[in-house]
């Protein structure tokens, strides 16, 4: 039995997300911080639904959704030819929406809490909207960066319900590691179960404890 | 001269700016606190949404501002902070040793902002608006947020700024002796309209201006130290002299002096027995009644204007009408360093 093909995929998935979480999470999370728009608590509500709604619940719409005759499905099988459903690339858009308020709620966080001052200093002294995110906002939101990408991997990768919803159980294209593990325990293979679980408690650790060191070395500086 | 023609409405506030100041010197714009002078300055910076619909965006107005809390970039140091501006500058008119030295920064360069005092780290933030080498520099209340040992302690830094540097500036307060000490021009709002604007000196010897009427009625003029003694400076001053406590410089520049309307009292003969040093001979130009009890009379005393705040008791009492000559004892005069 190979431990680590499901971590691996684990860890692929967990990346592949995160990085796109970055992409498209900061933008909306630096939105959600500045605008005073009407819409602001629509999206808000959006963005953390995720959180409270059962993963089933999330996995069945995103099942239908994805599916070959689904909105974004079918296009997806016009593109490319196959399905997003029980596919890697399907994973990844059902964990991008299932982990995106662990992305972007301590971005905003961290938006919101650099002084408006600060921001209409920048501008004042010649820098563009673009250029003072990146040489102001993006330095000093270090934390909030860091808090939403370790949030995003580590909660994607000990993401469950969703994926066997959308991915199933696909050895090297959808079987997870935490899909594994249900796998091993529902054929009494404990010994197995119990390699897997020990390394990503393990690993969840890690991951954990270094933001939390990373954050005091942050603050203490 | 730099047009300054700002509308906007925020609530019940409106802000409706119409006035002309020169594009040298500082121009002080003085009004009590919820007058509009803050949203007046970032109307100008484009900071205000409300005002800046279709109108240049904020970084290519080329415009410097000095907030009244300085809030400097805490993960750049000292020296990152002062050339942010200047790396972003579209020309480099002002040169950065100059800045630094006038604003004695040299050894703050490495140094991390939060080490700073209040006072440093408002001189970083103007140095910082300085090397954008703007067009016009806007300050609002700069020396607001400081105590005022640390507000002592940076005057002199804007009095060198104001001597030294050529950029036309801005400077919001309602500090009327910072405004008679630091500007050229002034601007007088009152609830968002400009009520008075020209020359400070002019301005400030008005008395028909409410806002001028009050605890904040005096004059600035300019008179030169003659000599020194016992401990106090002898200046020239219209026709005759006047005596400062404290040793200036004699034979230098002609110094700023501000006399409050407070602190002179008006005499029908000249006061024999009298502490009071300094008695003008002066001729009763105006009187302008502020309220029940008070009146401010415009005196002129050779080629100088001095106002004098007396009861409206008094005036009758002396039967004082424009055209007597009477005599003005000065019990406080304040020398701008």
């Amino acid at each position: 039995m190979n431990i680590f093909g499901p971590l691996w995929l684990s860890i692929q998935l967990a990346l592949a997300t995160t990085v796109i979480l970055l992409l498209v999470g900061t933008p909306i999370a630096w939105w959600l911080s500045q605008t005073s728009s009407r819409w602001k608590p629509v999206a808000q509500t959006i963005v953390a639904m995720p959180l409270v709604l059962p993963p089933t619940v999330l996995g069945f719409y995103l099942l239908i959704l994805l599916g070959p005759d689904g909105a974004i499905g079918s296009w997806w099988v016009q593109l490319t030819g196959s399905a997003l459903t029980f596919s890697f690339a399907g994973l990844v858009i059902a964990s991008c929406i299932y982990s995106m308020p662990f992305a972007i709620q301590p971005m905003q966080n961290a938006f919101e809490a650099l002084p408006r001052q600060t921001l209409e200093r920048a501008w004042t002294l010649g820098a563009s909207r673009l250029d003072a995110f990146f040489s102001v906002v993006a330095p000093l939101s270090v934390r909030g960066f860091v808090g939403g990408m370790v949030l995003s991997f580590a909660h994607t990768l000990g993401e469950f319900g969703v994926v066997l919803m959308v991915g199933g159980n696909i050895p090297g294209e959808t079987r997870v590691i935490s899909i594994a593990i249900y796998d091993h325990v529902e054929t009494l293979n404990y010994a197995a179960a119990h390699k897997m679980s020990l390394l990503l408690l393990a690993f969840a650790f890690v991951v954990l404890f270094g933001m939390y060191a990373f954050n005091r070395r942050w603050d203490s500086r | 001269m730099i047009g300054l023609r700002h509308k906007l409405t925020k609530g019940d506030f409106v802000l409706d700016v119409d006035a002309d100041i020169p594009d040298a010197g500082i121009t002080g714009i003085f009004g009590e606190s919820g007058s509009g002078k803050t949203m007046l300055l970032r109307c100008i910076a484009g900071l205000e949404r409300g005002a800046n619909k279709g109108g240049l965006p904020v970084h290519k107005r080329n415009i410097g501002y000095v907030f009244q809390q300085p809030t400097l970039f805490p993960h750049l140091d000292v020296r990152g902070n002062i050339e942010f501006g200047a790396k972003r500058a579209t020309s480099h008119r002002i040169d950065s040793t100059q800045v630094i030295d006038m604003l004695d920064l040299g050894n703050f360069l490495d140094r991390n902002p939060d080490t700073l005092s209040g006072g440093e780290a408002q001189r970083v933030a103007i140095a910082a608006a300085l090397l954008r080498s703007p067009d016009l520099v806007l300050m609002d209340e700069p020396l607001a947020s400081l105590d005022s040992a640390r507000k002592d302690e940076l005057l002199p830094y804007f009095d060198r700024l104001h001597d030294e540097l050529s950029v036309p500036v801005v400077y919001v307060s309602h500090d009327i002796e910072e405004i008679g000490r630091l500007c050229d021009h002034l601007v007088l709002l009152e609830n968002g309209k400009v009520t008075a604007s020209g020359d400070l000196f002019d301005v400030l010897s008005r008395v028909d201006v409410p806002l001028l009427a009050g605890r904040n009625a005096g004059v600035v003029l300019w008179a030169s130290a003659v000599e020194a003694e016992d401990g106090l400076t002898r200046f020239h001053f219209a026709d005759g002299d006047i005596w400062v406590p404290g040793v200036f410089e004699t034979d230098a520049v002609p110094l700023r002096l501000r006399i409050a309307a407070s602190d002179v009292s008006l005499c029908r003969e000249r006061p024999s027995q009298t502490t009071i040093l300094n008695v003008l001979r002066v001729t009763v130009d105006a009187i302008q009644r502020v309220d029940d009890a008070i009146s401010l009379v415009r005196l002129d005393a050779g080629n100088q204007v001095v106002l004098a705040r007396v009861t409206n008791r008094s005036v009758a009492r002396l039967e004082l009408k424009s055209g007597d000559r009477v005599f003005a004892q000065v019990k406080s005069v304040t020398v701008r360093h």
